[in-house]
């Protein structure tokens, strides 16, 4: 194949591209005041790219929003290879997943809001500071009584459910992002000329050849 | 003026009135018209465009939930369907049990190409087994055909649409002739560790067969073989052809395809025979009624103008359903009368019976060998490259198996676009892990699972049927379906076998699993309507007692009435039932094209 049939593929497939998507033109919002909570409907606008709190009203308070940085972060830190969970922004999508109108979100609303207001109040019962103010170590010393549900003490139930809820909206919402992607090294939705299968190394850690 | 409105049908004059535009309708529409014939397509759902709706290459970081399937969107944001799922607003249906194992769920599309926008695309022969079911075990019934009068169909189905495959020689698993078949993708490295642990095994892991372009399709030869002495359609679809782009290994099929690469209604039936000038479509309109003339023929049908609230009437020679198979079921139940107070075209008292899905299970599980492997594109063609076709057909004949009937097994794997449940519910891999760690795990893990899903063959029995509910109606006014349904043991102890295999085939590549197979096969088998491969409800058959239709899809009470969708499938073979439509309506047409021409209709 050519490269001007590639082209032309990827013109005819970029005609659907969201503008909004290159950040370029912000959805219109309701001017102010109150916004009514409405589920997105049967037929929404596939084309058009959507920002938290663009299709129905947030829920955290600032604190609540501080506490929820903190335990992102605790979950999906900076590393060499990508950036934190909170840094991409997925406080701003756990705080649209829990305000949305759909049954599963909303019950995710009542443990989020329940288990934030927990931790903070653990930081206090163990440290006596609030969730901000926790040093990296006494953040994990809460952590780790809450990680593994399988093996959690009964007094810690309730908080280790919340955790591996948060935890897998955590995990879902940085691998959806750009920098998650990469940081697994994802390779893909790029148009190709043809698809080759494996490379010979993969074979060969697999056993295949 | 290909796209109508409802006043203007109604001043029109039509050969046949086809009803639907999904795999059916689409093939039905594409057929007549290229031989000629003026046709009025009718959709319930709205107008659709392909070239302008489609969400290619968005990513979940640009939907709302990133993406994640809601009851708005059942099967996530970007999936192409639009007013469709199991619940539809406004449009209800009753379930006569709420008992586990004895629901029907409904999944609908109300939009131009219905349900074709989304599909698998994979893309069976029925083989000749599959024709006389009831002969070989005397379960069910036999089709008033055999494979070889389908075989033809099969053929100009697979040349026109697009499909890739290899020919495998392997028993009820039909070969297609020189020239249908593109080339399949290569397979990927977990397709190839899989074929050589079924191999281990004892059963065969063979290149899948979809609906997708692999290379440009062959539009010097195919034509001549499609339209044989019809030099206008030739052109037509010779041009249409040459429009279609390849698939270029990039975006899931279910998000659509504005190249038209794959098989959509939209893309591939509607274009060229909109071309033709005698394709007149009118979306937003549900049919409620087949209208009984006082000669004893369909003139016509009566719908509802979904955007006014208006019924209309509007009529042809020739009347074809093909609104799904339960809502061709439906009509017909709807459309009462004197002469045939239970439902048109039900004296047999067969209207209704016989619904059958597909039998689904599935497991998953984490291999392993598939971990931290070196990055590489393994989207491919975006649905599977291989599948395992039923190998039991011997086992069975021995009675060596405590169910009748076979399924096949479609799996993927592979380091796919990341979605929300990609690093998610992986405590059983990582003890728990956050931080560092877990982003560590992530990485090893992300690639490395393996899902299976077994698609069996369900017996049509007597407790799985439809009827009118007494009450209940759609916003349209409309009269609903009310479901039975029973699976036998022949189904549920299939879908624990299912279970056993994957198992099994998961130890043997090392892998591990989270929960242990399930055993018993009433909790391994999916809900009936969960596999969304409903046929049956108006059988063909040779007995005008005992079907509802003739080996032609022709109501033996109405000659000029056809169905075209699944709903005359006497039986639902393992292999998907959308390749099978589709030959099956363009079977449908000729003989219509055929008699039109006799002036029999």
């Amino acid at each position: 194949m050519d490269r001007r049939t590639s082209l032309k593929w990827v013109l005819t497939a970029a005609g659907t591209l969201p503008l909004g998507g290159l950040g370029l033109m912000p959805l219109s919002r309701a001017a102010d005041g109150v916004r009514e909570t409405k589920p997105y409907g049967t037929d929404p606008k596939l084309t058009e790219a959507y920002r938290s709190g663009d299709l129905w009203p947030l829920t955290f308070t600032p604190a609540q929003r501080q506490i929820a940085t903190v335990l992102c972060d605790a979950i999906i830190p900076a590393d060499a290879t990508s950036p934190s969970a909170s840094a991409v922004g997925v406080v701003d999508f756990i705080d649209e997943w829990i305000s949305a109108p759909y049954p599963r979100q909303r019950e995710d609303r009542k443990i989020v809001i329940e288990g934030l207001a927990w931790f903070d109040g653990e930081a206090s019962r163990r440290f006596s500071k609030p969730a901000t103010a926790l040093s990296v170590e006494q953040i994990h010393r809460i952590c780790d009584d809450i990680c593994y549900l399988p093996k959690v003490h009964a007094d810690f139930l309730e908080a280790a459910k919340f955790f591996a809820r948060f935890r897998d909206l955590t995990a879902g919402g940085f691998y959806t992002t750009p920098d998650g992607r990469k940081d697994l090294r994802y390779v893909g939705n790029v148009p190709l000329p043809r698809f080759d299968g494996p490379p010979i190394e993969v074979l060969k850690k697999v056993g295949l050849v | 003026m290909p796209f109508v409105d409802s006043e203007a049908v109604t001043k029109r004059n039509y050969d046949v009135i086809v009803v639907g535009s999904g795999a059916g309708g689409g093939q039905m529409a594409y057929t007549l018209t290229m031989s000629g014939a003026r046709v009025l397509m009718l959709e319930a759902g709205r107008k659709y465009d392909p070239g302008m709706e489609t969400a290619m290459f968005q990513t979940p970081e640009m939907a709302p939930l990133r993406g994640t399937s809601t009851p708005d969107k059942p099967f996530g944001f970007y999936d192409a369907t639009v007013d469709g799922g199991w619940q539809v607003p406004g449009e209800p249906y009753v379930s006569a049990s709420e008992k586990d194992g004895e629901r029907f769920e409904w999944w609908r599309a109300r939009m131009l190409g219905g349900r074709t926008n989304h599909w698998g695309r994979i893309s069976l022969r029925n083989g000749a087994y599959d024709f006389k079911p009831r002969s070989r075990d005397g379960l069910g019934f036999d089709w008033p055909i055999a494979y070889e009068d389908m075989a033809p169909y099969y053929d100009k189905v697979e040349m026109l649409v697009g499909i890739y495959g290899a020919n495998d020689g392997l028993e009820n698993t039909p070969d297609s002739p020189s020239g249908c078949l593109l080339p399949p993708p290569k397979p990927i490295v977990s397709d190839l560790l899989i074929q050589k642990h079924t191999a281990k095994l004892g059963f065969p892991t063979i290149a899948c067969h979809r609906a997708v372009v692999t290379q440009p399709l062959d539009s010097q030869n195919i034509p001549a073989k499609l339209h044989p002495g019809n030099a206008t359609a030739q052109d037509i679809i010779a041009r249409d052809m040459r429009k279609r782009s390849p698939c270029f290994w990039a975006t899931p099929c279910g998000q659509g395809c504005s190249i038209r690469a794959n098989y959509q209604s939209t893309t591939v039936h509607i274009p060229p025979a909109l071309e033709t000038g005698k394709l007149d479509i009118l979306t937003d309109a549900m049919v409620a009624e087949v209208i009984l003339a006082k000669d004893g023929r369909a003139s016509g049908v009566r719908f509802v103008d979904r955007r006014t609230g208006k019924s209309r009437q509007v009529s042809a020679r020739v009347v074809v359903l093909a609104a799904s198979a339960f809502e061709t079921v439906r009509i017909l139940l709807n459309s009462r009368s004197a002469q045939f107070p239970q439902g048109l075209a039900n004296s047999s008292g067969k209207l209704g019976k016989y619904l059958m899905d597909t039998v689904g299970s599935d497991l998953s599980g984490q291999i392993p060998l598939l971990e931290n492997l070196p990055p590489h594109n393994e989207e491919g063609a975006s649905g599977g490259h291989m599948y395992v076709p039923w190998w039991g057909y011997k086992a069975q004949q021995a009675g060596k198996l405590s169910f009748a009937r076979g399924y096949h097994i479609e799996f993927n794997g592979g380091r796919r676009m990341p979605q929300l449940g990609t690093a998610a519910g992986i405590e059983w891999l990582t003890g728990g892990s956050y931080g560092a760690k877990f982003k560590e795990d992530a990485r090893r893990y992300y690639g490395s699972m393996v899902h299976f899903a077994g698609r069996g063959e369900m017996i049509p029995n007597e407790n799985s049927y439809c009827e009118i509910d007494p009450q209940v109606k759609d916003k349209w006014g409309i009269p609903v379906l009310r479901f039975h349904w029973k699976w036998s043991d022949h189904e549920t102890r299939q879908a624990a076998h299912m279970q056993k295999t994957f198992a099994e085939l998961i130890e043997s590549m090392g892998g591990r699993l989270h929960k242990p197979p399930e055993n018993d096969g009433a909790n391994a088998i999916d809900p009936g309507g969960s596999i969304i491969h409903e046929v049956g409800g108006a059988i063909m058959g040779d007995d005008p007692h005992r079907s509802v239709l003739n080996k032609w899809c022709q109501a033996w009470d109405v000659k000029n009435l056809f169905l075209a969708d699944g709903s005359p499938f006497p039986s639902n073979a393992d292999k998907n039932p959308t390749l099978t439509i589709m030959a099956n309506a363009w079977r449908v047409a000729d003989h219509i094209l055929d008699r039109m021409q006799r002036k029999e209709l």
